[in-house]
């Protein structure tokens, strides 16, 4: 097995996200995914130390739940819909907590006034996401995989007689049985050479990152969380703005603006920095595993939210590939329903 | 509207010279700038030192010409003032007293100077182990004298600090040097022409001459630098020369191997640099005006390639006449002929550089460390773990910063990013731009909070 | 233990403000940076870092962020970016800062 990787600049989600492995919410029009992102929160604890014995790297999973936080009473309202769509898809299986600005503050008295109310998920964690990242590639290696850089594939063709064969933009060339397509913004390039549909877009999302503090946040939130070395992160903005992942002093303002009204006490912690990262979306924003039926052999594997997916994304997505008995059926994420 | 027909970014001598003929030519000028006065590095607090600080040698009490010039001027200066972001269209946003504000501009001048060389080395990060500006800061600013310190490094400054110590009546108790034969045999075939910048050419031999004569010990071709704290507090600092291994019992190692642009700024404004071989460090790329690639944006001074001060005031009045040209207040020719004296001056200036950039080549071990030596002070990361790191994923800068968190602290990466280029080049990789993102010093969510409100925060 | 400075500090008839270290009263020169008035007070480190090792300040222009220290309660202050005060109260800082500082005002 290898990886082919590209550029150092590439963009890559995997290196500017929010490190959240997180339920709330997810799937609420959509049930599969409810239910795949349900799957893949339970499994996450597992995943976790099964990756640490592998890479010797500790990703920091803090599964002790998380909160949203409104500060618009109409957007509460709208949210609570949410989850109770995403209740009904998973069967009551998952409970969520609804608190009022007031309860919010009896629990957590460092809760700015300007909080309306907030919504809670028990199963809702954070991972370290640099580290997380660093963790996979390291276990790749260590598993005796291949991770070979600077290896921009440009294009990709199937061979007569079976497999693929792949040309780099240094003009190497390799060859392989079979090809996971997999490369974030950089699919959309190669899906139609291997017979896909899905041009995935870029969706902007910008954060912030503080100095590292001494003390713990007393919670977790969508849009506020510690790093486990210390660190604030705060985020949560989207803009579809194509390619373009500078981070703007409005958004930059308006993010430090939502952490003080939240946490007041943060005022005086300083930003480090500022940074813009492009998330990867399908179509429909939910993740795609499909089969090329023009290419057999040739497989697509794109989504948003891959670090709460990832435990899915290891021996569940090789039976799919190896069409293996017991592998999930993935059907929901054929791309298929694009066509519709 | 704008605030300013200029703003400048620095009061050093380019940013100065620059103020005082943009105000002359009538424009409407700002100057900002993060020390508590006018003067940059080498003229830092002249203004001020009236007290009979003559140790400090008559080439810093020139400076008094620009401060005293800079304050008869119609400029309005905003010392205590760091500049943190500068939006494309023009607007700078700066911090002073934890208030940030937004002033725009129909043009910018960079002229946000130089910083010593990051100079990396086993107990480079001990207290007691200072650069040399360090120290000649602490004589300008403040009454402190290095009291029997060891000079260890390599360049034209880590012999004025050692006269100007020498003068001060606290001699160190020895200069330590890197340079080696080969680095004079390489510079040698520049010597010609720096020969057209004689007077600087005998200045440097005029320090030497001093220091010679002052008995100070002088080490050559020395290496393996190390320092290690000792009980009591003082370094015991060790290098070898070919002859041998020397330690020095010392309360302060002051080191310095040259200085490099500092290009936070037009780097998070998205210009174009590229790597520059002798310099060892990456530089903005200007036109022969000191514009990039946004017209409106123009670097001058050590920010676009060291040169020292006489280039830089030379050069911030060479970017001028191109913005008054294009504010349309000088025609093309008027713009040509006015620039010939300052052109001439910064040819003249400049002659020295390849001599000096080779003479005080930074060695290797310094470039690029390795072992344990400490490359990301911040976040506490040693040389062998980038090296590990380089191993594993093969890939440049961003992996490097990604996966051990080198540069992500406070300093955003200006100890670190070129000992990191350093690593990746002696690894065979190409020397890949490290992004450089806002705030470009840290400020606080409080302050930026507040600037959430403001209408010109707004794009 | 109080180390001597590293510096030796030429007397010039210069106006004189009084501060805290750490509760003990320091003496500096109004004009000197915050980092200065502590390399010219004692040898010892100005902090630790998370790590527990012990720093001073390295460049005295703003770039190298290892003379962070405490002032007037509001912690990782540069202090050679910070002019000094009459008055100021100035800690030493180990290991990573507190959550809360002072406030900043709205
Ligand atoms: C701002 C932001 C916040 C986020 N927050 C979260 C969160 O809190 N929780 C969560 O679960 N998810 C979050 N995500 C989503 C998550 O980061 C992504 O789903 C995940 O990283 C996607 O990984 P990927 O491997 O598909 O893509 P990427 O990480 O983008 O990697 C794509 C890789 O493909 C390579 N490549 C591209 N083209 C080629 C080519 N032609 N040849 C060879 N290689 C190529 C690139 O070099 C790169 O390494 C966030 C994303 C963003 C942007
Ligand atoms: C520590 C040090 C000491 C030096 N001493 C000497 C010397 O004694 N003799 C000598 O010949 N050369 C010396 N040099 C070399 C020096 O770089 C040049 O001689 C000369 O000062 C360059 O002039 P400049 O105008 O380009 O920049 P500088 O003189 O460096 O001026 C740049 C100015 O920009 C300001 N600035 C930078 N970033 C920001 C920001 N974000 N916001 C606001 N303001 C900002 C700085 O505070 C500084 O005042 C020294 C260099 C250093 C780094
Ligand atoms: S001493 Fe380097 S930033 Fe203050």
């Amino acid at each position: 097995m290898t990886v082919l990787d590209g550029e150092d600049g590439d963009y890559r989600a995997s290196q500017g996200n929010f490190g959240l492995v997180w339920l709330q919410g997810k799937g609420a029009d959509y049930a599969p995914y409810a239910n795949l992102s349900y799957k893949a929160v339970q499994q996450w604890s597992h995943f976790a130390s099964s990756l640490q014995e592998i890479s010797g790297l500790d990703v920091a999973l803090d599964q002790s739940g998380g909160f949203e936080f409104f500060t618009d009473d109409a957007e509460f309202d709208e949210f609570q819909g949410l989850l109770n769509a995403q209740h009904r898809h998973l069967d009551g299986r998952v409970d969520h907590d609804v608190l009022s600005g007031h309860e919010l503050r009896k629990l957590h008295p460092e809760i700015g006034p300007k909080v309306v109310g907030a919504t809670f998920c028990g199963l809702d964690g954070h991972v370290n996401p640099l580290r997380f990242l660093h963790s996979l590639q390291t276990a790749v290696t260590n598993l005796g995989g291949k991770i070979l850089s600077e290896m921009t594939v440009s294009d990709v063709e199937a061979v007569l007689g079976g497999g693929f064969s792949m040309s780099t933009i240094t003009g190497t060339t390799i060859n392989a049985e079979r090809v996971v397509l997999c490369a974030g913004l950089g699919s959309s390039k190669l899906a139609p050479q291997l017979g896909f549909k899905t041009i995935v877009r870029a969706q902007r999302g910008e954060l912030l990152i503080t100095e590292k503090i001494g003390d713990r946040l007393p919670f977790l939130s969508s849009t506020i969380r510690q790093v486990d070395e210390g660190g604030i992160q705060i985020g949560g903005t989207k803009a579809d703005v194509g390619l373009d992942n500078s981070e703007t002093l409005e958004v930059m303002c308006g993010l430090a603006k939502h952490a003080v009204s939240v946490l007041p006490m943060l005022a005086d912690v300083r930003v480090i920095r500022a940074w813009g990262a492009l998330r990867v979306l399908s179509p429909d924003g939910y993740p795609v595993y499909t089969q090329s039926a023009e290419k057999p052999g040739a497989y697509l594997v794109t989504c948003h939210s891959g670090v709460t997916l990832a435990p899915l994304h290891t021996k569940g997505l090789v039976d799919w590939i190896e069409n293996a008995s017991g592998a999930p059926d993935l059907e929901a994420f054929d791309e298929a329903r694009f066509s519709i | 509207m704008t605030d300013a027909d200029l703003i400048i970014i620095g009061a050093g001598p380019a940013g100065m010279a620059a103020a005082i003929s943009a105000s002359e030519a009538g424009a409407k000028v700002i100057l900002l700038d993060e020390q508590q006065s006018a003067g940059g590095q080498i003229y830092r607090n002249v203004g001020s030192n009236h007290d009979g600080r003559s140790f400090l040698g008559e080439e810093y009490f020139e400076g008094l010409k620009l401060v005293e010039a800079l304050s008869r001027s119609n400029v309005k200066c905003e010392f205590g003032t760091t500049v943190w972001r500068i939006e494309d269209d023009l607007r700078v946003v700066w911090s002073r007293d934890g208030v940030s504000n937004i002033s725009s501009a129909r043009h910018v001048l960079l002229a946000t100077g130089a910083q010593e060389r990051p100079a990396p080395f086993p107990g480079w990060e001990l207290p007691g182990v200072m650069t040399a500006g360090a120290a000649q800061i602490l004589m300008k600013s403040s009454r402190l004298l290095a009291k029997d310190a060891v000079l260890a490094g390599s360049g034209p400054l880590l012999y004025l600090v050692a006269v100007q110590l020498i003068k001060a009546g606290t001699p160190p108790i020895a200069i330590v040097e890197t340079q080696t034969m080969k680095n004079a045999f390489k510079a040698s075939r520049y010597l010609p022409r720096a020969m057209l910048a004689s007077k600087m050419l005998a200045k440097g031999m005029e320090l030497l001459r001093y220091i010679r004569k002052s008995g100070v010990s002088r080490y050559t071709s020395a290496k393996d630098f190390q320092a290690v704290q000792n009980d009591d507090g003082q370094l015991t600092f060790s290098f070898r020369t070919r002859k041998r291994v020397h330690q020095l019992v010392t309360p302060l190692v002051l080191s310095h191997q040259g200085v490099v642009s500092s290009t936070h700024i037009s780097r998070s404004l998205g210009l174009a640099h590229e790597w520059n071989l002798s310099q060892q460090a990456f530089l903005p790329i200007v036109d022969k005006w000191g514009r990039t690639k946004n017209s409106r944006i123009h670097i001058a001074g050590d920010g676009a390639g060291i040169g020292g001060a006489r280039a830089a005031i030379a050069s911030g009045r060479i970017a001028v006449l191109d913005m008054l040209f294009q504010l349309g207040k000088l025609s093309d020719d008027q713009r040509n002929q006015s620039s010939t004296a300052d052109r001439a001056l910064l040819r003249q200036s400049l002659a020295i550089r390849p001599f000096l950039d080779a003479l005080y080549y930074p060695p290797k071990e310094i470039l690029a460390p390795s072992g344990e030596t400490l490359v990301c002070r911040c976040e506490e990361i040693g040389a062998s773990t980038i090296r590990q790191t380089l191993n594993q994923s093969g890939l440049g800068p961003r992996q490097i910063k990604s996966s051990t968190r080198s540069g992500m602290g406070p300093c955003q990466g200006r100890m670190c990013e070129l000992p990191i280029q350093g690593i990746l080049s002696s690894c065979g990789k190409k020397h890949l731009l490290p992004k450089v993102r806002t705030p470009i010093k840290p400020i606080s969510l409080g302050e930026l909070a507040s600037l959430a409100e403001r209408p010109s925060t707004k794009s | 233990m109080k180390r001597d400075s590293r510096f030796k500090e030429r007397q010039e008839g210069v106006e004189t403000v009084q501060m805290t270290l750490d509760g003990d009263i320091m003496t500096a020169q109004i004009g000197d940076s915050v980092a200065a008035a502590i390399l010219a007070y004692s040898a010892n480190p100005s902090r630790h870092t998370a790590m527990g090792s012990p720093r001073a300040a390295y460049c005295m222009m703003g770039v190298c962020f290892d003379c962070l220290v405490e002032v007037d309660g509001r912690p990782n202050v540069q202090g050679c970016m910070t002019l000094v005060r009459e008055g100021m109260v100035l800690r030493r800082q180990n290991g990573l800062r507190p959550i809360s500082g002072v406030q900043a005002d709205d």
